[in-house]
């Protein structure tokens, strides 16, 4: 009997004991959580890519808080996360220029790439570009073992028919994962509203460069583009071309100087589409008052 | 000298000869769940070493002053099993006030180890072995090292996994499961050792 009491008194005193110390210490170690943090943890996407600057979505949340931090870093977010936080905060909402990825190189994929040797190592970029300066005879294009396609966590790089690496304009949250993740630094973040870029990076002499890229789409260095560029906004650097962004106003006159194509300009056909209405509606106007006057000379002649 | 030699001995033991893990089958459940990425390893690692030597101390104590004199040794699990819950707790209070860093590292580590069956396992082993106190401490902490060594090789092992060409039915579990199985194994060739 007395087993059963002294069971019931020791775990009973435990439990008490434990209990109010428990109690005591959670007053005692309390601490304050702005429930702004929380708040805006939620809203956050919660990828953690870390393109804010800060280790992850919580630590951003906090910096925000804590220490006023900008709210407009968060790329994956997009502006509605940003009005969310900037509600939160009682704070205006300022929209950043939304980023996307730019691969600076247009390989042609695996079928119109010259090959040095057959890789078959560790099926990374990082390996692979170890190996004697990469498997494919550019030493500064793309080597195809889809780093950037495993860093991007939104499913923004797709792979084309001929196996060439394709952002997805839509899916692309500009959070720069993808940037670290090349050995051979061809991706850049660029603001979406440029379109013209020039999608090489080889710093080779033109002729090697033009004779190295199967898809003989190397930048040449020829300049032509410079002398081109109504603003100014083409630099030659080391035997590239290189777009200051801030400059361009995506006219894309460059691209139709270019002898090989390095420039590439997705409004290539539409803007030829509209020059050619333009050209075939100045036609037509020219050409009215013609048919007007041999109908009025037709009816006089009757 | 002889302290030093037995406490060497000890160590040993705990971490290669009768390691948690691989050798009592204690704490399977992190071994698995926990050890993809090095990082969560190293901090699930570590908030066990600390819960370990903690629920070392205290349950010695707790038996030795309180379940023996009264003659209760019966209901070892259950103030075992409380005492660490608890002790967990005020532990994880007392790291959020005073130590921001360190809980950030340990996170969900520290409340997931409150149940796991290691840290009650190393505090009724302490009891059946009948260590003096320093020794029940030292126990924990080696055996909370041991559990750290293996975690961070599996974990290092299976982040090395995830480059490796393996066969679709392969990839992921299954060959964990038979990773472990090869660890076991090679700890296995420690049995022989004895001091």
């Amino acid at each position: 009997m007395s087993i059963i009491l002294y069971s019931i008194a020791t775990l009973g005193t435990l439990g008490v004991i434990y209990g109010l110390g428990l109690a005591f210490a959670s007053k005692k170690f309390h601490v304050d959580i702005d429930p702004k943090i929380e708040q805006i943890n939620e809203i956050l996407p919660g990828v953690n890519c870390g393109a804010c600057g800060y280790p992850g979505c919580s630590a951003y949340a906090e910096a925000i808080v804590k220490h006023s931090a900008e709210i407009n870093k968060c790329a994956p977010g997009g502006d509605e996360v940003i009005a969310n936080i900037a509600k939160i905060m009682g704070m205006e909402a300022t929209s950043a220029d939304k980023k996307i990825a730019v691969i600076h190189c247009q390989s042609g994929g695996t079928n119109n790439t010259f090959f040095r040797y057959k890789y078959h190592g560790i099926p990374t970029c990082k390996a692979a570009v170890l190996v004697s300066s990469g498997p494919n005879l550019c030493n500064y294009g793309c080597v195809f073992q889809n780093d950037c396609i495993a860093a991007c966590q939104f499913d923004a790089i797709h792979l084309d028919e001929n196996g060439m690496r394709i952002v997805d304009k839509n899916n692309c949250t500009g959070c720069g994962a993808c940037v670290i993740a090349c050995p051979r630094n061809l991706i850049e973040l660029v603001s979406i509203k440029k379109r013209v870029h020039v999608l090489c990076t080889s710093h080779d002499k033109g002729a090697v460069s033009r004779k190295v890229c199967g898809n003989k789409t190397a930048c040449i260095a020829c300049s032509l583009c410079v002398k081109k560029c109504p603003v100014e906004a083409i630099e030659m650097q080391d035997n590239v071309a290189v777009i200051i962004y801030d400059k361009c106003i995506n006219c894309g006159q460059c691209t139709d100087v270019c002898p090989t194509s390095a420039i590439f300009d997705p409004l290539k056909e539409v803007r030829a589409k509209k020059k050619a209405e333009a050209k075939a509606k100045a036609e037509a106007i020219n050409k009215q008052p013609e048919e007007q006057k041999t109908t009025e000379i037709l009816e006089d002649t009757k | 000298m002889e302290f030093l030699a037995k406490i060497f001995a000890m160590a040993i033991a705990a971490i290669f000869v009768q390691n948690f893990v691989l050798m009592r089958f204690l704490g399977l459940c992190p071994y698995i769940g926990v050890s993809k990425k090095l990082d969560s390893a190293l901090g699930m690692g570590m908030a066990v070493i600390f819960v370990m030597t903690m629920a070392s101390t205290f349950t010695w104590l707790i038996q030795t002053y309180l379940l023996v004199p009264l003659k209760i040794e019966f209901l070892q699990t259950i103030a075992f099993i409380l005492t660490i819950a608890s002790l967990v707790q005020l532990v994880e209070m007392i790291i959020q006030k005073t130590a921001p860093a360190l809980y950030k590292a340990l996170g969900v580590f520290l409340p997931l180890i409150t149940t796991n069956c290691a840290v009650l396992g190393v505090a009724i082993l302490n009891i059946n072995e009948e260590y003096t106190f320093i020794f029940a401490i030292l126990n924990g902490l080696f055996a909370g090292l041991g559990f750290t060594l293996v975690l961070i090789l599996m974990a290092g092992i299976r982040e090395r996994l995830e480059r490796a060409e393996l066969p679709r039915t392969m990839r992921g579990m299954p060959i964990a499961m038979i990773v472990a199985g090869c660890m076991a194994l090679a700890f296995l060739g420690f049995s022989g050792l004895k001091f």
